[in-house]
């Protein structure tokens, strides 16, 4: 199978004071096309660093990170903005909300900066998707949790993206609104043939994914298929 | 699905800028921020009033001078100089023709008879029906026409206020009495302050002669004032005369030249307003830069996950930019409205600096130049802040706390610094007219700015080192909150600060000149000068004086002369050769010089030697006191010819003197030996010290009836006179002032709600560990008198530093601030700062915890 996403020597370091942190080291990693992975490991072992780097949030210290053939270490921070809008799509912890657009808006977004026409009809007919046509001109604030991530679910979709990121999306949700998020997540990139990279704490979530990669002190500790089925 | 086709550059191909979509996210991302928004840009509203309404002011006070020019001169052209008519001159005015008038002004002594209250006036003895253009407004009306025709006199309205002087009753000047025939109101080119220091008195001219007040050495200015034919050129005609006129010491006017000298000291007027107004504008952006510095960290959040949706640095940047665009063109139209609305006050509060009446309507250009410059600078201040957006990172949006790599100082940044220099030196430059004096302000502004910073640092930094830990919890907590993250406590202190040091200051240089006049005129110092005594009037002046128990201080004669020559050297030759480094006003100026043996008690000499008497070989030799020698050129040795009314009398500099001008007594740029001079026109003055008014209103009026010519000046008056001028002045620089304090305290208001939010949740944590409302009420009182205290006292600092350097420099004064005024000022702004803070704070203890903590989640 085609490889999307390819990590070669990978270190990240950051400068604190007059000493370098490494974060992470030498990570070298690829992911086939709409596989699922799960990224798991204790706090500060460089989880998010990692995804943050997969999805040109942020630039390697060393090494090469590279969409399909494309290295990202080569392009500028504009055209890095243009790879995330057109084909990465993003689930956040915290959900990550304008809180001043309302649910249809913050959809449209992405859309809009494409320069897509009739994208109010077709961020509705996502949010229907989510179950949340109904509130669709509510403002974050006036939504609870779940809702708001089901916004952020649709917002990740509506460019169809080659790679969806998310980063411990259940982590601010109750069990069972996590357990409907969960499988709104995978129905939706089963639909769209989407890869999706998952950030988790949670054992029970990452073993939904095809294969866990454990980082442990910025390293890849463990990288094993597990039993689920795609 | 989409196959990836990412190949270098080619990926941003159709990833346009789209900027209605920009205006849209910016229109979307201001909904909840919309009041938030007005509140930062309504500290540079009042910045725009000010101007608007200045600007306004200045161009219809052209558009009115322009009107009124004629009236303000009163004819098309007037000729005028200090010497008597001769053939010579005669010659000239007959060669004119057109209509005339003739005029002579001079200082007298009048008397009231009703109550014999005298004082010192401009008369003006008129012929003929000038003003041919205006009036002599005075009531009943008609005065203004019927006293010339006999024995009658137009006397200032507020002059007869003062002595009860009625219309019908009799005015003595000189040895003629004469009936009031009316109040004169307004004559052509008076302004308020003109008639404040002298008021005027007309009299016909027909009764100069009886007046017996043109004498010898007597200072009179001869004026004649021409009418022509419409179509006359007059400007032609007057460069066909300039020769001669130069030739006979006579000076012109006409309406054009009146026009721009008048319209000359209005603009500088309008001009030093404006730069008053600037700095509350100034004041007020630099309040916009601190709370888009705040907004925008507020924004981090938003603005990251927008970049993780793909938008670019730059289209972040442009949403937020095309934000300030729209309030700054909003808070630049409501203060554009605001000065348009001021302005029809200020012609109130300056009227009595005005000479036309003038009237309200809006400027247009005005309101053009208030509009743009209030969104330029609301832009380019704000774009400051602004600029940091560029380096948010999407980061952001994964990590709340991840803080970008620090970048060494942004290009752009400096840019823009220079762009906001570049601007204010091209404001001022365009007020002030001057490469030079406008670096000087672009500096002052700049070095104040950095003054306040510094000092506004060093005293948070003193309180927090040397603050006692040992103070209870409150006064630690109030306190500790100046230093928060986010705070505002600098600008507030800059702010506040400027606005409490411009009127300290303005307080401390009052007090240093009304303190100067009264230093002179108390213990032994003389308070009366008696002067254009007679020769022969000398001895019996003084003989009245020792009547009254009266010390004779000081009895000086004075001589008027001009300067012919320097080394040789006329105003001519000067004129032609630009080689020759010596100022035109050398030669067109009178000079008022005394002679004597020895050397005044105020005087010193600084090189040279004095020689007291004229030995009659050789040139006699002069001393030039040694300011007036460095700036005209002269020295030792150099040899000066004058002009004593007619007669050459060549000298050479002998010595140069330091003089102290600061007492009460005559001091002279030059002094004669004796021996030469005593047979020349002159008049004498004499100094005396009177103990009470009463006294002075007695010696007074037997002078006046005695010596009718001999004018007096009441040191007194002249305090009383000085104290009514310095409130007026005050009265315009306090109200230009009052939008910088205003200004000031919005900024403060602004900033208060901008970090309600933060203030909110402290409130709340507090509440929930178990604080009192009392308690936190308390600290947050205890936070803004911090906050007011340290900004009046910032101010107070700077403001006795410019007062002691305005005193020790330029009024050679010792400084002695009044500690009364400095406190009450200090209260007043701690206690403002304390109201304001804890009026926009009161939301805070009506919250429920709960509820806050809810929206935390």
């Amino acid at each position: 199978m085609e490889t999307i996403l390819n990590l070669q020597h990978v270190s990240k370091t950051y400068k604190s004071g007059s000493r370098e942190l490494t974060v992470l080291e030498n990570v070298n990693l690829s992911l086939a096309t709409g596989s699922t992975v799960s990224i798991v490991g204790p706090s500060g072992s460089g989880k998010t660093t990692l995804l943050g780097l997969c999805a040109g949030l942020d630039r390697a210290s060393s090494g090469s990170v590279q969409i399909q053939h494309t290295r990202l270490e080569n392009l500028n921070e504009d055209q890095l903005a243009a790879i995330r809008n057109k084909f990465i799509g993003f689930i956040f912890q915290n959900f990550q909300l304008m809180p001043t657009l309302t649910a249809v808006e913050n959809v449209m977004v992405p859309m809009e900066l494409r320069g897509e026409k009739k994208v109010r009809a077709r961020s509705m007919e996502l949010l229907e998707k989510v179950g949340l046509a109904d509130r669709s001109h509510h403002y974050p604030a006036q939504l609870s949790g779940g809702e708001q991530q089901r916004v952020s679910i649709a917002r990740a979709f509506s460019n169809k993206p080659l790679i969806l990121f998310a980063d411990e999306p259940t982590g601010n949700l109750d069990a069972e609104t996590s357990g409907i998020i969960v499988k709104l997540i995978f129905d939706l990139n089963t639909e769209a043939g989407t890869t999706l990279v998952l950030v988790t704490h949670d054992a029970e979530l990452a073993a939904k994914t095809q294969r866990i990669i454990q980082l442990r002190g910025g390293k890849v500790v463990s990288d094993k298929p597990t039993m689920a089925v795609v | 699905m989409d196959r990836i086709n990412l190949s270098g550059k080619g990926v941003t191909k159709d990833f346009r800028f789209n900027l209605p979509w920009l205006i849209k996210m910016a229109w979307r991302d201001s909904r909840k921020s919309r009041s938030r928004l007005f509140l930062f840009i309504s500290s540079v509203i009042l910045g725009i009033a000010a101007l608007v309404a200045i600007y306004s002011l200045g161009n219809n006070l052209q558009d009115e001078l322009n009107n009124q020019a004629a009236s303000l001169l009163g004819a098309d052209l007037e000729i005028s100089g200090r010497h008597a008519t001769t053939p010579s001159i005669k010659k000239i005015i007959d060669s004119l023709g057109g209509q005339r008038s003739a005029q002579q002004n001079f200082a007298s002594m009048v008397l009231f008879q009703k109550n014999s209250g005298t004082r010192l006036v401009q008369v003006r003895a008129l012929q003929g029906a000038f003003p041919y253009y205006g009036s002599l407004e005075t009531l009943p009306l008609s005065a203004g026409k019927i006293f010339l025709n006999s024995q009658q006199a137009l006397v200032d309205e507020t002059l007869m206020l003062q002595y009860g002087a009625n219309v019908g009753d009799s005015i003595k000047v000189g040895e003629v009495s004469f009936a009031i025939a009316g109040k004169l109101l307004n004559a052509p080119g008076q302004t308020g302050f003109s008639s404040a220091i002298a008021p005027i008195v007309y009299i016909p001219l027909q009764y100069m002669k009886q007046t017996d007040l043109a004498q010898k050495g007597s200072r009179i200015s001869y004026r004649y004032y021409f009418k022509f034919k419409k179509g006359t050129d007059v400007e032609t005609l007057v460069q066909q005369i300039k020769p001669r006129l130069e030739k006979n010491d006579l000076n012109y006017e006409t309406v054009e030249s009146q026009k721009e000298d008048t319209g000359r000291s209005f603009t500088n007027l309008t001009r030093f307003l404006a730069l008053v107004g600037f700095i509350a504008l100034l004041l007020g952006c630099t309040g916009v830069a601190s709370a888009v510095h705040v907004y925008i960290k507020e924004k981090i959040n938003a603005i990251a996950i927008l970049r993780c949706l793909g938008v670019r640095a730059s289209q972040a940047f442009v949403i937020y930019l095309i934000q300030i665009v729209g309030i700054g063109f909003i808070g630049s139209f409501i203060g554009t409205v605001l000065g348009v609305f001021i302005q029809q006050f200020l012609p109130y509060v300056i009227k009595d600096f005005l000479p036309v009446a003038v009237n309200t309507p809006v400027s247009w250009p005005a309101v053009l130049q208030g509009m743009t410059l209030g969104i330029i600078i609301s832009i380019l201040f704000a774009l400051l802040p602004l600029l940091s957006i560029r380096s948010i990172s999407p980061l952001n949006a994964l990590r709340v706390s991840f803080e970008p790599p620090l970048r060494r100082s942004d290009p752009l940044k400096w840019i823009i610094y220079v762009l906001i220099a570049i601007f204010v030196y091209a404001f001022t430059y365009v007020q002030m007219n001057s490469l030079v004096k406008a670096l000087y302000f672009t500096g002052g502004i700049a070095g104040a700015l950095l003054i306040l910073t510094a000092i506004a640092r060093g005293l948070m930094w003193t309180v927090k080192h040397f603050f006692p830990s040992s103070w209870n919890y409150l006064w630690r907590q109030g306190l500790a909150n100046l230093y928060r993250p986010n705070n505002q406590t600098t600008i507030l202190i800059i702010s506040i600060g400027l606005g409490t040091a411009l009127v300290c200051t303005l307080l401390f240089v009052q007090s240093a000149l009304i303190n100067r006049i009264t230093l002179s005129t108390s213990a032994n110092q003389p308070n009366i000068v008696l002067f254009d005594i007679q020769t022969n009037q000398e001895d019996s002046v003084s003989a009245l004086a020792t009547k009254f128990g009266l010390p004779v201080k000081e009895r000086v004669p004075i001589v008027n002369m001009r300067l012919e020559d320097i080394n040789g050297i006329t105003a001519a030759q000067a004129r032609k050769d630009s080689t020759i480094r010596l100022s035109r006003w050398l030669f067109s100026r009178e000079y008022r010089v005394t002679y004597r043996d020895s050397l005044a008690s105020s005087e010193k000499i600084t090189s040279g030697t004095w020689k007291g008497k004229s030995k009659g070989n050789g040139l006699p030799e002069i001393s030039v006191e040694q300011n007036f020698a460095r700036r005209s050129g002269v020295e030792i040795g150099d040899t000066m010819t004058f002009n004593v009314q007619g007669s050459l009398m060549q000298t050479i500099v002998g010595s140069l003197r330091e003089v102290n001008w600061g007492g009460i007594q005559t001091n002279f740029l030059v002094v004669f030996p004796t021996g030469l001079l005593e047979e020349a026109p002159q008049f004498h003055v004499l100094l005396t010290r009177v103990p009470s008014q009463q006294v002075s209103a007695n010696f007074q009026q037997a002078m006046v009836k005695a010596y009718p010519n001999v004018s007096i000046i009441d040191l007194g008056l002249v305090l009383r006179v000085l104290d009514d001028i310095l409130v007026k002045i005050g009265f315009v620089i306090r109200f230009m002032a009052g939008f910088s304090i205003v200004t000031g305290l919005v900024v403060l208001i602004s900033s208060v709600l901008i970090s309600k939010y933060q203030r909110l949740h402290e409130s709340v944590l507090l509440r929930t560990l178990g604080g009192s409302r009392k308690q936190i009420l308390a600290i947050t009182a205890l936070e803004y008198f911090f906050l007011g205290a340290l900004a009046a006292l910032t101010g107070i600092l700077l403001a006795l530093a410019a007062s002691w350097a305005l005193a020790h420099y330029t009024f050679e004064t010792p400084f002695h601030p009044q500690i009364t005024p400095v406190v009450v000022l200090f209260i007043l702004v701690c206690g403002l700062t304390v109201l304001t803070g804890m009026a926009n704070s009161r939301g805070l203890l009506t919250r429920s915890p709960l509820e806050v903590l809810r929206q935390e989640v």
